[in-house]
């Protein structure tokens, strides 16, 4: 494992170390001093192609608490607008002594693009492309999940016989792709929600059983469900007929919350439309993981760089 | 490659209920005694020393593990390494006097980032090294307080440490 592009090519032993070494670096927000000197003397580039309020802190972070050089770069206001390529800005950043690259991207496959074109020889981790993939965010949903079903006793361990019911724009979403890769090779039992028009061609081929109907997907006694966010800025096609409508067949309303078995949590990858996609007294509760998932994240960009950009063989720990 | 066999049960035994007389015995005043074990076997000896203290003065120690992994000096040299878990116990190791617990004394690097990883958590009144084997070839000014077996070796030889809870056998040898 050179680099993190995707969790459909990631093997179930690779996914099980960084869920595992995410645990050891969940550990040091504890300590006295939360900083770990492990990659001193790196650079870790943040390039950002996309707007991203958590995900570009969460990798910021993770690597300031590795004690890496961290250089953000964010298209606006950059050679970018004026019409350099990828390729250039890629270059230009390994030319100033970039060890890895974390790249958000509005098409899919620009982290492919950057790993696998010869241009560069960095590590490059996808932090979202278009509508392709967003590996870290499916990782930390995963290490969220795992917690709450193993808790003390999770290192080692996959998600065998977990139940997850995702919902929301599927079609749009690399969160879903992500997780739904990632959640089958853990060997959770994955369930889709989305209406006919957010479900993309080809979905019969997931490895995942889809529904039409919230309330189907909820009478399997889900151990999580995790609510999509309903991304307004891509709605620019009828995809529903209103919020409303949505809200009312497709959102988790305090009802259908209500109904939960007692021990499901409730996850969204955040940020959320209170009263759309989710009811503020589910995203309020204590079965809400909302908040977990922001700090597992720190842990498993942690583990991530850690294992990519510490050892001379790429993360064959 | 011929590994001869150095220590066996009964001496390793032997050797860990000696340090931890020698451990009770140098302790000065009332402070609190922390045995932390570097994973992977370190850990395990110090699970033993603490279970030894416990039997002659109940109560005076507690015991833990402290993993290196993100201290070491060659992690961008080598492959990459998983991190084990650190634990630390309840009571912290602030004024507490730290024993740490290694199976081989070799370079020290391992223990100079030990110290290092030490000082994420606290502050200890005194630190302290117990080693089972102290096969020599120091690379930094670092020395062990208290040493199962001192046994010379050339480093092109390679000494194996084996214990039940990790190997399913307990044994010290040397190969060349």
């Amino acid at each position: 494992m050179r680099h993190l592009l995707s969790t459909k090519d990631l093997a179930r032993d690779d996914a099980v170390r960084i869920l595992d070494v995410a645990e050891e670096m969940a550990a040091t927000a504890d300590r006295e001093v939360k900083k770990l000197p492990a990659l001193r003397g790196k650079t870790i580039v943040n390039l950002f192609f996309e707007d991203s309020t958590r995900t570009r802190l969460s990798f910021e972070s993770a690597a300031k608490r590795l004690s890496a050089d961290v250089i953000t770069f964010s298209a606006k206001g950059s050679s970018v607008s004026k019409g350099e390529s990828l390729k250039d800005t890629a270059q230009t950043l390994v030319a100033m002594g970039a060890d890895a690259i974390v790249v958000r991207h509005h098409a899919s496959g620009a982290a492919h693009r950057l790993a696998h074109a010869g241009w560069i020889d960095a590590a490059i981790i996808n932090a979202g492309d278009g509508t392709h993939e967003h590996p870290t965010q499916a990782l930390l949903d995963a290490f969220t999940l795992r917690r709450r079903l193993h808790g003390e006793d999770a290192r080692g361990r996959a998600l065998d016989g977990a139940r997850v019911v995702i919902v929301g724009d599927i079609l749009h979403s690399r969160v879903a792709r992500s997780n739904v890769w990632l959640l089958a090779t853990l060997g959770a039992e994955v369930h889709l929600v989305a209406p006919r028009t957010l479900q993309p061609a080809g979905i019969e081929a997931w490895p995942a059983t889809v529904h039409e109907l919230l309330d189907d997907a909820l009478a399997t006694g889900p151990d999580a469900v995790m609510m999509l966010r309903i991304q307004r800025e891509r709605m620019h096609d009828a995809f529903f007929p209103t919020e409303r409508e949505y809200a009312r067949i497709w959102g988790l309303t305090a009802e259908r919350f209500a109904a939960l078995p007692a021990d499901t949590i409730v996850m969204h990858p955040g940020p959320m439309n209170r009263g759309l996609e989710i009811a503020s007294v589910a995203a309020d509760s204590t079965r809400s993981t909302v908040l977990d998932q922001v700090t597992n994240g720190v842990s498993i960009r942690m583990a991530v760089l850690y294992l990519l950009v510490s050892g001379t063989d790429g993360g064959r720990a | 490659m011929s590994a001869r066999p150095v220590l066996q049960t009964a001496d390793i035994g032997r050797a860990l209920r000696r340090i931890a007389h020698e451990i009770l015995e140098a302790r000065r005043g009332d402070g609190r005694l922390v045995f932390l074990g570097i994973p992977t076997r370190g850990a395990a000896l110090a699970k033993r020393l603490h279970s030894i203290v416990e039997q002659i003065e109940p109560g005076v120690a507690e015991a833990g593990t402290l993993d290196v992994t993100m201290h070491r000096d060659d992690l961008g040299r080598s492959a990459t390494r998983a991190p084990a878990p650190t634990r630390i116990p309840s009571g912290g190791i602030d004024d507490a006097v730290v024993v740490l617990v290694d199976d081989v004394l070799f370079s020290g690097r391992t223990v100079r980032a030990a110290l290092d990883a030490l000082a994420d958590h606290g502050r200890p009144r005194a630190v302290r090294l117990a080693v089972l084997v102290d096969r020599g070839h120091r690379e930094l000014p670092i020395r062990a307080d208290f040493v199962g077996k001192n046994l010379p070796s050339a480093t092109s030889e390679r000494v194996f440490v084996r214990l039940t809870e990790v190997d399913g056998v307990d044994e010290v040898a040397i190969s060349s």
